[in-house]
């Protein structure tokens, strides 16, 4: 008996002898790309910078996430300083980078950097995640983290609250020129993890009724520098 | 045992008589309606965002083998490992045997109908293993031992007061009315199983040839843990999830936030492409992604029905349609419940004994008007009507439909038999007549005219 | 223009002051109207339920029918539905595939036929009730008719048009669904007739008669006041008979 892959393969190639038709469409696509130029259709993400920013504020406080706009990195560690006070955190774990390191070293709490050798049950009992990201999306207000420039795969998603900083200069308008930079930028290298979060952690499964901090972090942060 | 047609039947004439729970349910789905057409509104142009959907789909799912093969390569390339299962029980011992291989004893879960499909969570406790479902849904109906009601919520027929009374029995929890409270219980409780489990299982929504990566959706960032913290992590998809670009994304990530559940965007979309790579703080040593045919390849085979494949199981065909909201998810006794479930489960279990979801339909539409990706299901419908009478007819519909063509193919007799039809109508309505009957339960007739339409044309000016 | 008459087989038997109204507003503006009355059944029924070998039968047989009529047109959603979209359908690959699309070309749906062929909104009618309009699933979703009746309604003197969120919802009637799954029919009708009653509307209007024979049914049984009416008939009140 042949194996499943090539049974498979040989069933999948079987039936499409016939072809099926195409969809009726109102507009042919772009040739050359599966999905054509689909910006024209679905959500604005915005022509300027400042468009995009006034998008991704909007879009941010429709999801409940807190967007924090300051000026300069000093300010960004004042704001980070100001988050931890009010929320009096104890502990925190973040990872090497240039953006992050500095502003959680500042902070008068404990502090933990993740590494490759972390512990899953320290992080557990961390306050707050802070990482810095790949993008920003104005259009639908997601951020974009990674396993590589986000420290890892649980920073992002396992303590109770997330804090993000990033620059204005990562924010791009929408999935599709996000797509386009994050193969631009990683190539055939890509993070074993690239993940869109778009707004903080959410459940409606009791009775439809929306609640914050299903299993991820009940809060989201952005700080924004610039 | 009865067979499936008469516990639908059963069913749907019980859910059908509990008036209380289909408010619930239709009020539970009101904020969805608001949703949904606020998310939508901010679209440029929703028709020709579904052209684009359909399209990424359609070109993926009819160069299929093409797709899968350069997916797969570049997956391995990854450092991913793929396995191929032709059925169900294939999956299942691809699956049984990784997590033996691994000394594994704790599997955590996140939401994945595919695991439904092949009936996964029996075979794991039956080796032994301690399986837990993460999202907060599933994990309701796992407590419940109940399948999920709808692919999407799957606990969305439960009520709070239930939910609060499941966890006093099975986690000893205090008793408390509110979903948050809720929810915080079943997150602390779950916390220390992700940190325990060896194995992870996830789903896939979808698997991108171009860069080998799969796609995961999902709000409550319990797939996001489920494929970080466990030493393995083993995803199932079915084939037919494959797109070619990562751009294609770029249509169908907000599409079946919005179509399925009226978000703009799910509140997590990860992509995989591989085990933790050198350098990375954490993540799964291995990454296992088991590629399941179970007669998808039939509908494959049907060019009618190929769009079906297309299905993104977003959720939106049952949330508008009128025959789940009344029956609810759990009468259908399939894993995919509301229209695709009725277009689908024929080809996976069997037309001849699953034809009546099909015909279970008045046949309305709103499903194909909902579906992000025009899967043509009301259609489908139809067509399954039509194959299921070509391959085992009923005598009944036989003679029903032969004998209706008999005096149809008449316009004399039909007129006659019309006439004869008002006159003793009254007298119809006391006898017990197969489809009459039924009408006259809940509905009456107007009394029938004394004359027709045509004996009124003939005698006026015009005849 | 001379228009053949299209009238579904219940409305022939059960509801002929239905096809009267139409003939009425018809010859108001204008129009010869004929009957053809070897037409009886389009098929629909024998379609609906999978055996389309008989349904078939029905199809070819409605298409002699009309053969050499210059339009058709019929006061069901429903019915032209099956004409316009399902005769090709169901004949294509036949010899019959090329008169079964010329035909659905020359079908139309009343409310239709008069918006979109004839321009014609206001007939001149007048009708001092509050009406809530139903959108018969076919109508709506197979010929895409939505703000056709509507337009025509508006247009009617006297007339107080009351929308419910539940417009576009199936009132389950389904043809044969209604009998083989009666139950689920109810449920459906039940959700629809309930939102049309709460409306406080003299009238439930709609283009298709079947709808309104669920619809008027369920209502009648439950004692709601709201009555069901067609929208040809609302449209030749107050025309001459």
């Amino acid at each position: 008996m042949a194996n499943a892959r090539d049974e498979i393969l040989a069933r999948v190639r079987e039936a499409l002898k016939v072809t099926a038709p195409k969809p009726h469409f109102k507009s042919e696509p772009v040739s050359g790309r599966s999905t054509g130029t689909v910006k024209a259709w679905l959500p604005d993400g915005g022509e300027t910078l400042s468009e995009q920013l006034n998008l991704l504020t909007e879009n941010l406080a429709k999801l409940k996430a807190n967007l924090v706009r300051v000026s300069d990195v000093s300010a960004a560690h004042q704001a980070l300083q100001q988050i931890a006070l009010t929320k009096k955190w104890k502990k925190v774990a973040y990872h090497s980078h240039p953006l992050v390191s500095p502003a959680a070293e500042a902070l008068n709490c404990e502090k933990w950097e993740v590494t490759s050798s972390f512990d899953k049950q320290k992080l557990e009992g961390c306050d707050a995640g802070i990482t810095s990201c790949e993008a920003l999306v104005a259009q639908l207000g997601s951020i974009l983290v990674s396993s590589e420039s986000s420290g890892g795969r649980s920073l992002s998603v396992l303590p109770p609250v997330h804090v993000v900083i990033a620059t204005v200069d990562q924010v791009v308008a929408d999935l599709e020129v996000c797509f386009a930079e994050v193969l631009a930028k990683h190539g055939q290298k890509l993070p074993s993890m690239l993940s869109f979060i778009t707004g903080p952690s959410r459940t409606g499964d009791i009775e439809r009724i929306l609640v914050l901090g299903a299993h991820g972090p009940k809060e989201l942060y952005v700080i924004l520098i610039g | 045992m009865s067979n499936a047609k008469d516990i639908f039947l059963k069913e749907a004439t019980t859910s059908t008589a509990d008036g209380p729970q289909r408010i619930f349910i239709n009020k539970a789905l009101g904020g969805y309606y608001t949703n949904r057409d606020i998310q939508k509104a901010r679209y440029r142009d929703w028709e020709r965002a579904r052209d684009v959907a359909s399209l990424a789909k359609w070109t993926a799912v009819n160069d299929l083998a093409n797709t899968l093969e350069a997916f797969v390569a570049k997956f391995e390339s990854n450092g991913g490992k793929v396995h191929w299962a032709r059925d169900a029980e294939e999956a299942r011992q691809i699956i049984l045997q990784l997590i033996a291989k691994a000394k594994a004893k704790a599997v955590v879960k996140s939401k994945c109908m595919t695991t439904e499909e092949i009936h996964l969570n029996d075979a794991l406790e039956k080796a032994g293993y301690s399986v837990v479902e993460s999202d907060l849904g599933e994990f309701i109906q796992q407590l419940r031992g109940e399948a999920p009601y709808h692919f999407v919520f799957p606990c969305m027929h439960v009520k709070r007061e239930e939910i609060s009374a499941l966890f006093t029995k099975h986690l000893g929890t205090a008793a408390t009315n509110s979903p948050e409270e809720l929810t915080m219980i079943a997150r602390r409780h779950l916390r220390q199983l992700y940190v325990d489990a060896d194995v992870g299982i996830t789903g896939a929504n979808f698997l991108v040839a171009e860069t080998g990566q799969i796609s995961i959706t999902e709000n409550e960032g319990n797939a996001r843990l489920t494929a970080a913290l466990p030493r393995i992590h083993i995803a199932l998809s079915g084939i037919e999830k494959v797109v070619k670009k990562l751009d294609d994304l770029s249509v169908l990530l907000p599409m079946l936030a919005t179509a399925g559940a009226g978000q703009p965007m799910t509140c997590y979309n990860t992509l995989y492409s591989g085990p933790r790579k050198p350098g990375e703080c954490d993540g799964p040593e291995e990454f296992h992604l088991v590629l399941l045919d179970n007669a998808r390849t039939q509908i494959l085979a049907d060019p009618e029905q190929r769009d079906s494949l297309h299905c993104i199981r977003c959720g939106a065909c049952l949330n508008v349609c009128p025959i789940f909201k009344n029956i609810g998810g759990l009468a259908y006794g399939t894993t995919y419940q509301g229209p695709i479930g009725s277009v689908i489960t024929p080809h996976l279990r069997g037309l001849k004994q699953w034809n009546h979801l099909s015909a279970a339909s008045s046949l309305c539409g709103a499903c194909t008007d909902a579906c992000p990706v025009r899967i043509d299901l009301h259609h489908h419908l139809l067509q399954n009507r039509r194959n299921a009478n070509q391959t085992s007819p009923t005598w009944f519909d036989r003679l029903f439909h032969r004998g209706f063509n008999f005096v149809i193919s008449r316009p004399r007799l039909f007129a006659f038999g019309g006439r004869v039809f008002r006159f003793t109508l009254p007298l119809l309505k006391k006898i017990p007549l197969p489809y009459l009957s039924a009408w006259l339960k809940t509905r009456d007739l107007p009394p029938a005219p004394a004359q027709s339409f045509r004996q009124q044309w003939k005698e006026s000016s015009h005849g | 223009m001379r228009i053949s008459l299209f009238i579904p087989c219940f409305v022939d038997q059960l509801a002929p002051q239905v096809g009267l109204a139409t003939v009425r507003v018809l010859k108001k503006l204008g129009h010869d109207t004929e009957f053809r009355s070897e037409q009886t059944c389009c098929g629909q029924p024998s379609f609906n339920s999978g055996q389309w070998e008989v349904a078939r039968e029905g199809a070819i047989r409605t298409l002699k029918v009309f053969r050499g009529a210059e339009v058709v047109v019929g006061p069901s959603g429903s019915c032209v539905a099956m004409i316009k979209k399902f005769y090709p359908e169901l004949l294509k690959d036949t010899p019959h595939a090329a008169e079964a699309k010329e035909l659905a070309q020359r079908t139309f749906e009343f409310s239709e036929f008069l918006v979109n062929k004839l321009g014609v909104t206001d007939i001149g009618a007048k009708l001092s009730k509050k009406v809530t309009y139903h959108d018969g699933c076919h109508a709506l979703r197979e010929l895409r008719l939505k703000e056709e009746p509507r337009q025509l309604l508006r247009a009617v003197r006297g007339l107080e048009l009351i929308e419910t969120d539940e417009s576009e919802s199936c009132c389950g009637f389904g043809g044969l669904f209604s009998v083989k799954f009666p139950m689920i029919s109810t449920a459906m009708v039940q959700v629809k007739g309930g939102a049309l009653a709460r409306t406080g509307a003299d009238y439930v209007v709609s283009s298709d008669p079947s709808c309104l024979l669920q619809i008027g049914g369920w209502l009648t049984r439950e004692g709601k006041p709201i009555r069901p009416m067609h929208i040809a008939e609302v449209l030749a009140e107050g025309l001459p008979q």
